[in-house]
């Protein structure tokens, strides 16, 4: 299987081709963001509609990671 | 009268009813709060929930600034979640001519003891960075605010509750008049006085009341903390003759203590229906984004609209009817209902009970706006 | 600067599930121009997921060979967000705002997990049941985790096969339903051939995995990620050491677009005639909005939506009595997984129900509408609109949802904005206030 990487707040994660970025925040130990009052959350509906895996992928803020395929070289951060 | 079980029933609980209810409840009157619904529902909930001064008119600054000041008295008795926030309002000019009228308004303010502060282009850039450049300054007033009024509105209404007041929500009134306010399913509750609070539709109540439906759209974002630190309100109004009667869109952008961007404005007469109207919702924006292009990227969660009670003068009318004693009115706060809440109850009360009103009552007496009707 | 792409279609259909596939094919079949939008990559709904980049899920192999010879334009990736006039929709891809153009429309947009809260749900590592099952066939690899597959409807199964398929340990699948319920669901299966032969291999696939009926988790704990779950049973509880827990309590119609642009909800669901169609004219609905009936079902009335759309209206009648026999099914499904009144004690009081806000189950209790406690607590007012804590609300309290208002997703600005078509207004105002 092809793979890539990509970075999640900095530290490198190998994926498979395919991958969505909420599988590869997960894959890296990471939360995808924190709430609003400031606990860790990880994707819940996998289908894009309960926002909880957005994250800031490349500069952009509030994006439903698993709706999105990772790419080489991507810049994830969970501070959204 | 001594029949009645209150002294005032108040129909409306949105932000002035709540206030005008709590103000009531301070000076030790029996009161009961009706609404057809819950409390802060209606164009209360719709509001952006500024706390402002405004020029308008003298007797618009003189309620606008009353008001900010019992604002101001209250705000560390006001619990979190109706998020005050003094962050600040800036009058943003686009050229020059608006940046003259900066200097008039500035002048106006001071003559009137209030503190502003004359931003040239590059102070502007440095305090909102987001602006679109080539702005050519602004008009900070320090002072102003925002807040959440739904919550403001169930914290004035607790505050009557504590101090005695009675709601009763969830039924719609059919009539009121002759002390006594009479609910659809028939029942009736007799108070001294009954207050018409019911915005937008107070002339439903009070046949004849020139008070019209204006209706606003506002947007909000996600969450972008930074992005706008004062409200932001354009300046442009300037190069229009004041229309009491077309469709009107302007530039107003708060920061919500969330992080959320909340984007006004739009004016509409005569739109009936609460749908949003694609086509000033669209024109809002693009006003939104000429100001600040940064938000043409940023997500929108929610849009909504609501009715303003709009009079013929853009002030509201406090005080006793013209043709029932035991009728009085709170209403007509067209987009200052929030700001203007607590002085209007403060103004009523004092009419009431014959205390001397802080400032002059009578630009908004509803003898200025007459022709009500009497009941058939 | 967004790009504004400009569809114009005969027949439009929204969501690229077993429904709208089926609805495209047969109405791009009667040679009418189908577009097929949605807002996944890759088509198939979240049943028919593709588990690997680039090759379609079997079963929907056959119905995406049927889209292409019925030249079918997909579009994926694309979110309906507005339906701003008759005849038009608005919708988002990554960058641009696409204008959709029909003159029938098919409404197929399928439906989502219902999640009810419990303390710990919000940790991560508990997902819906589906939600687990995407982001495995999106690339998590499970094999030697330990998994918990809780909830209730029959999609529990189904996604503890799979994921044994992909060498999880499935340390339980709690089912809320009692034996009784399902028992008598059993015995409504053995009308539907096809139905029972797939229960049978679910039950070899799931051999020797413990099936808790009557079960439901009460607790998900761990720190910062999960790490055990409390399941009751019989009044009797035990704490199970696990990495996921995938949890979803049966689904819940996706009706929001139906409703925005005008269609009758009834009882939650999308009201249609015999021939799929609503309540507004030349608008279809098709699958899981119309009631939750599973992919058979959904089929058929896809089918059914798209030949009437073509104008094939007798072969059309000819799958109403296929249809009858599913809906009964449907009707079975249900009853057997209706939710047991005790899930309403799930939560405690700071239990998070709005998990976009933080809002605790403790401040939403005073409150007597969706409406006023929306307004005091901020609950479903985030980026999720209400779609998870919407249901729950609605099953803990009674709340019946508020009204439909665009955007129907959260949008870009500019896509709101790009509805001017009307000039600026020459004068704007501001005149005292917002």
């Amino acid at each position: 299987m092809p793979s890539m990487t990509l970075t999640v707040n900095g530290v490198a994660v190998e994926v498979e081709t395919g991958t969505t970025v909420a599988v590869a925040a997960i894959l890296a130990g990471q939360p995808c963001r924190l709430s609003v009052g400031g606990a860790p959350r990880g994707p819940l509906c996998g289908m894009g509609i309960c926002f909880e895996c957005r994250m800031t992928i490349n500069g952009k803020a509030h994006c439903r990671s698993c709706q999105i395929l990772c790419e080489p070289g991507m810049d994830v951060r969970t501070d959204d | 009268m001594s029949a009645a079980a209150y002294d005032v029933a108040i129909v409306g609980a949105g932000i002035v009813g709540a206030a005008c209810a709590q103000e009531c409840a301070r000076r030790g009157m029996r009161v009961i709060l009706v609404d057809r619904d819950a409390i802060g529902v209606g164009a209360t909930a719709a509001g952006m929930g500024h706390i402002v001064v405004m020029d308008d008119s003298e007797a618009q600054f003189a309620l606008t600034c009353y008001s900010r000041r019992l604002w101001q008295e209250l705000r560390s008795e006001l619990p979190d979640d109706v998020e005050y926030e003094q962050c600040g309002t800036i009058w943003v000019a686009a050229d020059d001519e608006e940046m003259a009228e900066v200097g008039r308004k500035q002048h106006y303010y001071a003559a009137r003891n209030v503190a502003t502060e004359v931003l040239d282009a590059q102070v502007l850039n440095t305090l909102e960075p987001n602006l679109r450049s080539g702005m050519k300054g602004g008009l900070l007033v320090s002072e102003d605010g925002v807040l959440y009024p739904p919550c403001a509105a169930r914290f004035c209404a607790q505050r009557a509750q504590e101090l005695g007041a009675k709601f009763r929500l969830g039924d719609s009134v059919q009539l009121i008049g002759q002390g006594q306010v009479v609910l659809s399913d028939g029942s009736e509750i007799r108070a001294e006085f009954v207050v018409n609070a019911a915005g937008a539709s107070a002339p439903a109540l009070t046949p004849g009341l020139d008070i019209k439906k204006r209706k606003g759209h506002l947007v909000i974002t996600d969450r972008y903390p930074g992005f706008v630190r004062h409200q932001l309100v354009e300046l442009g109004y300037l190069k229009s003759a004041h229309s009491v009667s077309s469709d009107s869109v302007a530039f107003n952008v708060q920061p919500r203590r969330t992080g959320q961007v909340l984007i006004g404005s739009s004016r509409q007469y005569g739109a009936e229906h609460r749908e949003v109207d694609h086509g000033i919702l669209a024109q809002m924006l693009k006003r939104a984004q000429a100001y600040m292009p940064g938000l043409a990227r940023m997500s929108t969660v929610r849009t909504w609209t609501g009715f303003r009670a709009a009079t013929p003068d853009k002030l509201p009318v406090i005080g006793p009817s013209t043709f029932d004693k035991s009728v009085w009115l709170a209403t007509g706060h067209e987009g200052l209902g929030i700001t203007t809440s607590l002085g209007t109850a403060r103004l009523l009360v004092d009419q009431m009970t014959g205390m001397q009103p802080e400032i002059p009552i009578e630009p908004y007496l509803p003898s200025r706006v007459g022709k009500e009707h009497v009941h058939a | 600067m967004t790009r504004v792409a400009c569809h114009k279609f005969d027949v439009l259909v929204v969501g690229a599930g077993p429904a709208g596939m089926a609805a495209a094919a047969c109405s791009g079949q009667c040679g009418v121009r189908v577009g097929l939008v949605d807002d996944n990559f890759s088509p198939g709904g979240q049943i028919w997921r593709s588990e690997s980049a680039g090759r379609p899920a079997p079963e929907a192999a056959g119905w995406l060979e049927r889209l292409r010879a019925a030249r079918v334009e997909p579009l994926c990736g694309v979110r309906v967000f507005d339906a701003p006039d008759p005849g038009v929709l608005l919708a988002e891809t990554a960058d641009d705002l696409c204008e959709l153009q029909y003159d029938k429309l098919i409404l197929a947009t399928g439906a989502r997990e219902r999640f009810l809260p419990f303390p710990g749900w919000t940790l991560p590592n508990v997902m819906g049941a589906g939600g687990f099952q995407a982001l495995v066939k999106n690339g998590l690899p499970i094999r030697g985790k330990r998994v918990v597959v809780a909830g209730t409807g029959p999609l529990l199964l189904a996604v503890a096969s799979h994921l044994r398929k992909h060498g999880a340990e499935l340390a339980m699948v709690s089912e809320q339903a009692s034996w009784g319920s399902l028992a008598r669901f059993g015995v409504a299966l053995t009308a539907q051939p096809a139905k029972m032969v797939q229960a049978l291999q679910l039950k070899r696939d799931l051999a020797g995995v413990r099936f808790a009926t009557g079960s439901w988790p009460v607790a998900a704990e761990g720190n910062n990620v999960l790490e055990r779950v409390t399941i009751s049973r019989r009044g009797q509880s035990e704490t199970v050491a696990c990495h996921y827990l995938a949890c979803g309590f049966h689904l819940v119609p996706n009706t929001e677009l139906a409703s925005l642009v005008g269609c009758q909800i009834e009882s939650a669901f999308v009201r249609v005639d015999d021939f799929q169609r609503t309540s507004v004219p030349e608008v279809f609905c098709a699958g899981e909005p119309t009631g939750i009936g599973g992919v058979e079902l959904a089929l058929v009335e896809g089918q059914i939506a798209g030949l009437v759309s073509g104008g094939r209206i007798a072969e059309a009648r000819n799958l109403f009595a296929q249809r009858k026999k599913l809906r009964h099914f449907a009707a079975a499904l249900d009853d057997a997984f209706q939710l047991r009144p005790e899930l309403r004690d799930l939560p405690s009081a700071e239990t998070t129900v709005c998990r976009c806000e933080d809002v605790p189950y403790s401040r939403l209790q005073a409150h007597p509408t969706w409406r006023a406690a929306k307004l005091q607590t901020r609950c479903g007012m985030g980026p999720c609109q209400g779609r998870v804590c919407g249901p729950a609300t609605q099953f803990l309290f009674d709340w019946t949802p508020d009204s439909v208002r665009p955007p129907i997703f959260p949008a870009r600005v500019e896509s709101l904005a790009a509805l001017a078509s009307s000039p600026e207004p020459e004068q704007p105002a501001v005149t005292g206030g917002h």
